[in-house]
């Protein structure tokens, strides 16, 4: 399927792209550097502790050694051009622990001074690590791609797609779409802790077969996508894909967070087609009776703990 | 208003549950005046299938008066007598419009547990775990059924509560499960399972042409119910190796149908039996296959077997080299009942059908723990226990 728009706004449909050649080449630097400081931290872990301004004691050689042996893994990540955005972001986790270590360890230094700048060198990098693992994120697109069969012709289910205002009708992210003409819309989505608009332009459109969309500039999350319609096999009905292109408020750590409140982009757009489904085929989205028994084990835990905190008065 | 509800394995209470609303145009709401225990509810109870919460509702088979009907409900009026099916239809949909009401794509609000278990989700049902959609059951004075229109029928007049309720499930199911044996005069059936869904598919399959009838089970008394009451030749497993029976009492041949009506908990006999039991218990498999092993063995070759008993799961010891090396018909499904409900309230105010007699048991709603009881054990003969939520 083409994918018509993405490039325009600057983001790229591949999730394997991370960055700008800049950014690349610094991930690159930093993957050199954790080799040469994890041979060294290695191969001599009390020379690195002294020059650190610490006492080279057994356990404090012991765990040079493995800050030296993390650095090479680290090294050896960041130099394979996978994933560099995950290898940065482990950088600096490794950094903070560095940090807390060499703040611990100041307390006994052999050396105050060449503490001290130690401490300053690893902030120096910490600083470079979160400066890189910003960039690779920020660029990162999220694409998700999914498909339905709808009982209905391509023309009935393009017609009621055409007019995004329908669409908050089964994308439940969605507040409000508003057509402003001239293929422009305005887009009102429900997002935690804050209000997303957006203005949105039609960028291709082939009446009952495809349309595709994308968000102009300015948008809080760019975003782009494409939606077909084709025939489905044996007469039944239209098989919709959707393909969409964001990129998320908070890069990939956003992406993990909204997974784990049960917001993963690809369970949504399945969901969204699966109410596009119900309300083209029923003329509703089909809902349950949530009051009569919404105890799942772990609220019913909650529910007992707290009734006999209550007959208790707290009291153990 | 008092409900029968699930609390836990092995736990059935009566519980205050809030009263259905109408929730969309298409739904009505049903004063329930008959709900029968159904064999598929035991698996709940005895904590088999998942997505069962504190405080569920049971129940998927019954009968009883509409009360409110949603602005878009044109067949359907209050004070209407209804059947409503069990498995809940959009009439909208690819499956509903082909008779393949159980496999609707849209009333499952929440799929996504059946889609991981089995590539794709079926349609929503009453009272039975949220894997199942999570629709409150019928063991309750008043019950929400949506897309009414398509999912309840009127009841002919000059009909009891007794004889109608069963055509809510076990009957549309035992018929399914006959239907899908293409039976042809001179057909000899084996129906494993004489509840009130076995001895269903006994007489369905009489009345679909078959010449001769197996039926199988261990209780001596369904046995001899099951004789009275559909003409069915009967096989009691405890006392008789049942692969050798069939084989000869169908001269070598094996029976043309197999219709399994008993499911995930059969009971069996033997070391293969307690193999089953014991791996089931360890979580190993979540289904006993005894029954369904035995119908593969016994059909005829290039016969047919009818799975209708509930299967949850994964099977163990699937006896895949008979079915196919026999080249057997396997077909099976929950029931597809708007399809069979109509047609059999016609034939039971003709008296062709009257499975009032299953109902051995009438309980009030407050009993519902004692009516799950008696079901389990058998107590007193029991066949089926109907509640009269309604009072």
């Amino acid at each position: 399927m083409k994918a018509a728009g993405f490039s325009a706004l600057g983001i790229e449909a591949t999730p394997a792209h991370e960055g700008d050649g800049n950014t690349r080449r610094m991930a690159r630097g930093l993957g050199w550097f954790s080799l040469g400081l994890g041979v060294a931290a290695l191969a001599a872990p009390r020379g690195v502790s002294r020059l650190a301004g610490i006492d080279g004691s057994a356990s404090t050689s012991t765990v040079v050694r493995l800050v030296g042996a993390r650095e090479l893994v680290q090294g050896a990540g960041l130099l394979s051009g996978r994933r560099p955005s995950g290898w940065v972001w482990s950088r600096v986790a490794g950094d903070v622990l560095d940090l807390s270590a060499l703040a611990l360890a100041t307390r006994q230094a052999t050396s105050p001074l060449r503490a001290g700048l130690a401490g300053t060198a690893v902030a120096g990098i910490t600083a470079v690590d979160v400066l890189t693992a910003t960039r690779t994120r920020s660029n990162r697109a999220v694409r998700v791609e999914r498909a339905v069969t709808v009982n209905r012709t391509p023309a009935e289910v393009y017609a009621y797609y055409r007019d995004f205002s329908n669409l908050p009708r089964f994308m439940t992210h969605l507040e409000r779409v508003d057509m402003l003409g001239n293929g422009r819309s305005h887009w009102v989505a429900k997002a935690p802790l804050r209000h997303v608009e957006w203005d949105a332009e039609i960028t291709e459109e082939v009446p009952d077969q495809v349309i595709g969309w994308r968000a102009l500039e300015h948008a809080g999350v760019p975003n782009a996508g494409q939606v077909s319609f084709a025939p489905a096999p044996g007469g039944r009905g239209t098989e919709v894909r959707v393909s969409l292109t964001y990129r998320p408020p908070a890069g990939a750590a956003g992406v993990a967070l909204a997974r784990l409140v049960g917001e993963d982009p690809d369970q949504q757009v399945r969901e969204d087609l699966r109410h596009l489904k119900q309300v083209l085929e029923c003329g509703e989205v089909i809902k349950v009776d949530e009051r009569v028994s919404a105890r799942g084990p772990v609220q019913r835990r909650a529910t007992r703990l707290l009734r006999r905190r209550l007959a208790t008065g707290g009291r153990p | 208003m008092k409900a029968i509800c699930w609390t836990g394995v092995n736990r059935v209470t009566v519980e205050d549950v809030p009263e259905p609303e109408i929730m969309s145009g298409r739904d009505a709401i049903v004063n329930v005046t008959s709900s029968s225990v159904c064999g598929s509810d035991l698996h709940l109870i005895d904590g088999y299938l998942p997505g069962m919460r504190e405080g569920d509702v049971l129940g998927h088979e019954f009968v009883g008066e509409v009360v409110e009907v949603g602005p878009d409900v044109t067949r359907l009026s209050p004070g209407d007598r209804v059947v409503v099916g069990s498995f809940i239809g959009c009439g909208g949909c690819y499956y509903c419009q082909e008779g393949l009401w159980s496999l609707c794509d849209n009333t499952n609000p929440q799929p996504v547990a059946q889609e991981k278990l089995w590539g794709h989700a079926i349609g929503g049902v009453y009272g039975y775990t949220h894997t199942g959609g999570g629709f409150p059951g019928s063991h309750a004075p008043l019950i929400r059924v949506p897309f009414a229109d398509v999912n309840a029928f009127p009841v002919p007049d000059g009909l009891t509560d007794e004889q109608v309720v069963f055509a809510s499930d076990a009957l549309p199911t035992g018929w399914m499960g006959a239907d899908m044996c293409d039976l042809r005069p001179g057909s000899v059936v084996a129906v494993w399972g004489c509840g009130a869904v076995g001895q269903s598919a006994v007489r369905a399959a009489f009345l679909l042409g078959a010449e001769r009838v197996i039926a199988i089970d261990r209780l001596p008394e369904r046995l001899r119910l099951t004789e009275r009451h559909t003409g069915a030749e009967t096989l009691n497993f405890e006392e008789v190796d049942i692969l050798r029976a069939l084989r000869e009492t169908t001269g070598g041949r094996g029976p043309d149908a197999c219709i399994e009506a008993v499911g995930m908990e059969a009971q069996g006999v033997g070391l293969e039996h307690a193999y089953d039991r014991t791996k089931q218990a360890m979580r190993m498999h979540t289904e006993r296959g005894g029954t369904l092993r035995q119908a593969i063995l016994a059909c005829r070759k290039g016969g047919t077997v009818s799975i209708i008993g509930v299967f949850g799961g994964y099977l163990d010891k699937f006896p895949i080299g008979a079915a196919m090396n026999k080249a057997l018909t396997m077909r099976m499904a929950q029931q597809h009942g708007q399809r069979y409900i109509p047609m059999l309230l016609d034939r039971i105010s003709r008296r062709e059908l009257d499975p009032s007699y299953l109902a051995t048991h009438s309980l009030p709603l407050e009993q519902g723990a004692r009516g799950y009881q008696m079901f389990k054990d058998k107590e007193d003969d029991c066949v089926r226990v109907v509640f009269h939520p309604s009072g």
